[in-house]
């Protein structure tokens, strides 16, 4: 683009900014920055959603801390942390996806996406083998918690945040699983270029944002006084 | 307006690699009786990988201030939800009230 393309190149890349661009933005710069912006302020929201289940965790952690140390340690610490890792690694591969998109290297684009799906997947999996020990371990309240002890009542609380914050997170992870499943396609149809590719990236900041849920979920169940 | 910042995959790794090793603390440090300070440090390690993952990652760092303005709101807001109602929580032994 500057100025070395032929009078072609120049047509196809008008018709491609004109495809793109809706008529109310002045280019694609500011349709970039007015869609990202948007995003944000979606994310913002997406906070004070899980703001109040990290408010009602953060109130009867302090007055019940004994139970809710009790509770963690029947967490699986270790498949735990691998969940970590795997969804650290998605955010890796989602970073980098964001990466090919912007050099306009389609096939990396797709590979990068397909391999955040999958471990977007393995975190689901890993997930539901955990709820499935719990399960097992009669610690789902509602369904069949039995649990013998003096705080039984203040450990059942304690999974009653655990089985809602995770749960909802991986809501979270299994629409950005769609997402991400629909922006592959597209990238593979051709649709992402070099200087279009808005929904890549907005679709990264929603994947980041899931881990970023995530980043303080690990610590706030799983790790409660783990020296005992 | 901001324009659009091509960051390295070296970057991507070596924020990948901090993130993993800020994992491997806060487990670790979870296993060392601080008392108060477990949750913290805990949650220190987790504002610190959050920051990472939002700076880089989500390119916060590279954005504009207006963006700035809103993913330092969120955190504000949440910060006031918190704040208020645990001064409220964390404050009601202190008086007593009269007939209980």
């Amino acid at each position: 683009m500057n100025g070395v393309g032929t009078a072609a190149d120049e047509r196809s890349t008008v018709s491609q900014r004109s495809s793109v661009l809706e008529h109310h933005f002045r280019d694609l710069e500011q349709q970039r920055g007015a869609s990202t912006l948007g995003m944000w302020i979606f994310l913002a929201t997406e906070v004070m959603f899980f703001g109040v289940l990290f408010l009602g965790y953060t109130a009867y952690r302090v007055v019940y801390h004994e139970s809710f140390a009790e509770g963690s340690h029947h967490l699986k610490l270790l498949l735990g942390s691998i969940n970590t890792v795997v969804l650290l690694s998605s955010s890796l591969t989602m970073a980098l996806a964001v990466h090919a998109a912007q050099l306009g290297r389609s096939k990396a684009l797709v590979s990068f996406l397909l391999m955040t799906m999958l471990l977007g997947v393995a975190f689901l999996g890993i997930k539901a083998l955990e709820y499935y020990y719990e399960y097992e371990e009669r610690l789902v309240p509602g369904l069949n918690f039995a649990y013998s002890g003096s705080n039984a009542g203040h450990v059942e609380l304690f999974f009653i945040l655990y089985f809602f914050m995770t749960g909802l997170h991986a809501f979270h992870l299994t629409v950005g699983i769609g997402l991400v499943a629909v922006i592959a396609f597209l990238a593979w149809r051709g649709r992402y270029t070099a200087e279009y590719h808005t929904p890549v990236e907005l679709t990264g900041l929603y994947w980041h944002f899931v881990d970023v849920i995530w980043v303080f979920l690990f610590p706030l169940l799983y790790l409660i006084d783990r020296y005992r | 307006m901001t324009t659009e910042q091509v960051v390295s995959p070296k970057t991507y790794l070596l924020v990948f690699a901090a993130l993993l090793g800020l994992l491997l603390l806060t487990v670790a440090v979870a296993f060392i009786d601080l008392g108060l300070f477990n949750i913290v440090v805990a949650l220190g390690i987790a504002t610190a990988k959050a920051l990472l993952i939002a700076l880089y990652f989500m390119h916060l760092r590279y954005g504009d201030r207006l963006m700035w303005v809103v993913a330092a709101g969120g955190a504000f807001w949440l910060g006031i939800l918190l704040t208020l109602t645990m001064s409220d929580y964390l404050t009601r032994g202190w008086i007593p009230i009269p007939g209980k």
